[in-house]
């Protein structure tokens, strides 16, 4: 029977497990504590994440690609200090939130190119990114909280069938990288660069062009997120979470992309960002430190690659 | 006298597929015992099965008359049975000294690594093999391929080797460095240390080896001394049985022109290549490993386009500079090793039948997954691919099976041209007889295909024409009525023992 069981489930996606274990997540901590699961809990749950969602979606197209980004979230503090000054200093709100994924597409471009021309590993590139970015950010900005922000701009407080926009765009991106990825050419590529990038070449690939438009799209999604993420409160902070691209990382990995590149899909991170939110509020509501959050999204990181290592181990 | 070294009635199987079936082979002090077949005829196994790293489930290993069983490398080595792999194993990043005395360092009392003594003796080991010139303490990383395999060499001789496996220690070798490895080899000899020399190269079998032994899948055909064979009589030997009974192969009458090469050359790799080959026509392209056949193969399809000479399809001049331009000028190539260049294992075969054509399956860059599917489960039907269905995963299939997701994904391509590049190595016996009717079918609807293989009777039994390749150059076409395994052996080799003959009247 627990064979069976075992095997049902190594036989689902990593996809539709999560599913069940955000569900099972939910009704647990909703029957220890009903007002985990009220309206202002479940809004400040996904409002206050979805930005992380939505830039583990790059970060997966990124992985599936074979490489990885760890400069993620400096970039996403760059590209929202960016968004402030431009609407701070009377630019319309438009031209504030679409620059950043201009910006956001244009710096990962460079990056990518370096990757796929210069040959630089995407960890050295992306390191290298990270340590320019963040320091080019306090140095700028000098710690200082952008405030004054026009009415208007808090894109992330809109609500849409009285849904916070976030969730929407959250949803959106998902779905249409999903499509990205599933349906055309480009996806393809990606998946073949990533796994295989002798074969993908043979089949006449091009393994530049694809990087770089992976670290290209990456930026664009990253400037999404920084978007939500600068918008969401009346002032922007200089400064993202510690942590901001680990966390981001570990979405990607534990929604069943493979860190050695070619497998996953843009569902299974953005389902396991939920889960990391829904962690979080509910380490708070089970009066458990929030400090083991870490801790909680380490023990997943190895339940998942433990399970994917005993799903090939039967599959081949 | 008493072999130092003997297998007697050796039987290996993996799995299902038996490689080894009764071997027996003997290894006498001071003899160099040279040990030939073609691929997969189980001279590897054999020799893993020597050095320890193979277990055979049936028959024993004497050593100085005493039947032993090794139960891992360590054993083996430790009685003085060393392996010179083919692809050098040494660390790159180490001294020639380390590289020598990895894993056994001398010690100094205190149980730190000796330097003194471990650079002292590396010394010694290269004086004895006559390398003044090696300098211990140089990185390996630094080195030409003849030098590592000295430091390779010594580094058996550091283990005290009684008997010492060359895997084909010449493949990688210049002229020159061979005829000094050969040196060495005869300088070993004469210490009274026993070789097992595994070489396809016929002018070295017969300058250095005192007995050969033929094995032929996984079969010893035979043991004799060299006085005894001839070139000839080592290649039968070797091939052994009715080619053309074996690869039934139909006549077709030959179409138009479809593929002329004038003078092409990848600079320093593949020479003034000219040949044709037409409509319904299967031309084997034969050498030895080495020789530029798969160079070739990517250079007409764009891989490492050509830096001089002209290609022509259909007769009008073709610029091929990249995979795509190949593609779309109508050639396909199946290349030689599926693992690293034809297939996606982790995506479903519906995916990789379609990969090369997906520009073509596609609106506004969006795939047409039906026809996508469609293409798929008719490659299922046309190829026999035992699959579940279209969207398992071709890293589950038989290496058969992925060879067949192979050849599906280009002939999706619609190609007029299908360069195939060992198109059965590591599939099975029933597998490989399917890919060659399918070779025939492919060739009667009038597709031109030219096939690499290393294997001779594949080569023979299934070509119209046999293109005989050596050093990057074009040694012979052979038509198919004259094309025996002796005339097309001695196009691979010829050239090749000159020098040697050179070398030996001097």
């Amino acid at each position: 029977m627990s064979r069976r069981l075992t095997h049902t489930l190594g036989s689902l996606g990593q996809e539709i497990l999560l599913v069940v274990v955000i569900l099972a997540l939910f009704a647990f901590v909703g029957v220890y504590n009903p007002r985990f699961l009220s309206e202002n809990n479940l809004t400040s749950i996904f409002v206050g994440n979805a930005y992380i969602a939505v830039a583990a979606i790059g970060m997966s197209l990124v992985i599936i690609s074979g490489n990885i980004d760890v400069s993620i979230g400096a970039l996403i503090g760059v590209l929202a200090v960016i968004s402030g000054l431009l609407v701070t200093n009377g630019y319309p709100i438009w031209v504030a939130w679409l620059a950043p994924l201009v910006v956001g597409a244009a710096i990962n471009a460079v990056v990518g190119c370096l990757i796929a021309y210069a040959r630089v590993p995407s960890i050295i590139a992306t390191l290298a990114m990270l340590s320019i970015l963040s320091g080019g950010l306090i140095t700028f900005t000098g710690g200082q909280w952008i405030s004054g922000l026009p009415a208007g701009y808090q894109l992330a407080q809109f609500r849409l069938l009285n849904v916070p926009s976030p969730v929407w765009f959250m949803i959106g991106m998902t779905i249409l990288a999903g499509f990205l990825m599933r349906y055309t050419t480009f996806g393809r590529s990606v998946y073949a660069v990533g796994s295989n990038p002798e074969a993908a070449r043979a089949s006449g690939i091009s393994y530049k062009a694809t990087v770089v438009k992976v670290f290209a799209i990456h930026g664009a999604i990253g400037g999404v997120a920084a978007v939500l993420f600068a918008t969401q409160l009346q002032v922007i902070q200089s400064t993202t979470p510690v942590g901001l691209e680990l966390v981001i990382i570990t979405a990607s990995v534990v929604g069943g992309v493979s860190i050695l590149g070619g497998v996953g899909t843009v569902f299974g991170s953005t389902l396991a960002a939920i889960l990391f939110a829904a962690i979080g509020s509910s380490l708070i509501f089970l009066n458990v430190s929030a400090y083991w959050l870490r801790a909680v999204q380490g023990i997943l990181i190895l339940a998942t690659v433990l399970a994917d290592m005993a799903r090939r181990r039967r599959t081949g | 006298m008493t072999p130092i070294l003997e297998l007697k009635n050796i039987t290996k199987a993996f799995g299902p597929v038996k490689v080894l079936t009764g071997v027996n082979f003997d290894l006498r002090p001071g003899e160099v015992h040279a040990l030939m077949g073609e691929n997969g005829a189980g001279k590897s196994t054999m020799i893993r099965i020597a050095a320890g790293d193979h277990r055979a489930e049936e028959g024993e290993i004497r050593l100085d008359g005493d039947v032993r069983r090794f139960a891992g490398p360590r054993e083996a080595q430790a009685e003085g049975i060393i392996v010179v792999h083919q692809e050098l194993l040494l660390f790159p990043a180490l001294s020639v000294a380390e590289n020598v005395f990895l894993g056994h360092q001398p010690k100094t009392a205190a149980g730190l690594v000796d330097w003194g003594r471990m650079r002292r003796e590396a010394r010694d080991l290269l004086d004895r093999l006559d390398c003044p010139n090696l300098d211990v303490d140089q990185k390996v990383s630094r080195l030409s391929v003849a030098d590592r395999q000295r430091v390779e060499i010594a580094r058996a001789l550091s283990r005290n080797a009684r008997v010492l496996i060359m895997d084909e220690p010449t493949a990688a070798l210049a002229e020159a460095d061979v005829k000094r490895l050969l040196e060495v080899v005869r300088r070993l000899r004469s210490e009274g240390v026993a070789i097992v020399y595994v070489s396809h190269r016929m002018n070295e079998i017969f300058e250095i080896a005192d007995r050969v032994t033929v094995l032929r899948d996984g079969v010893s055909v035979g043991t004799k001394p060299i006085a005894e064979v001839t070139e000839a009589s080592l290649v039968s030997m070797m091939v052994g049985r009715d080619i053309h009974q074996l690869f039934p192969k139909e006549d077709i009458p030959r179409g138009e022109k479809r593929l002329e090469l004038r003078s092409v050359s990848l600079a320093g790799v593949v020479e003034d290549i000219s040949f044709d080959l037409h409509a319904g026509e299967i031309l084997g392209i034969a050498g030895l490993v080495g020789s530029g056949r798969t160079e070739l193969a990517q250079t007409i399809f764009g891989v490492t386009p050509a830096t001089s000479g002209e290609i022509l399809i259909d007769g009008k001049p073709q610029k091929i500079a990249s995979v795509r331009e190949a593609i779309d000028a109508g050639i396909a190539y199946v290349p030689e090793d599926r693992g690293t260049h034809g297939i996606i294992r982790a995506q479903p075969l519906r995916e990789n039948v379609s990969m090369a054509i997906l520009d073509r399956l596609t609106k506004f860059s969006v795939v047409d997954t039906g026809r996508e599917q469609s293409l798929a489960s008719d490659a299922i039907k046309r190829f026999s691919i035992r699959a579940r269905d279209a969207r398992q995963r071709v890293g589950q299939l038989s290496g058969g099976n992925q060879q067949k997701v192979v050849l599906a994904k280009w002939l999706a391509t619609d190609p007029k041209i299908l360069i195939l590049d060992e198109p059965t190595r590591g599939v099975d016996v029933g597998a490989k007889t399917e890919i060659h009717r399918l070779m025939g079918d492919l060739a009667k609807k009038g597709l031109a295909i030219l096939m690499i293989s290393s294997e001779l009777p594949e080569v023979l039994g299934m070509s119209d024409r046999v293109l005989v390749m050596r050093e990057g150059r074009l040694s012979a076409i052979v038509d198919r009525k004259d094309a025996s395994p002796a005339a097309v052996g001695a196009a691979m080799m010829q050239g090749r023992r000159e020098p040697a003959r050179a070398g030996a009247a001097r």
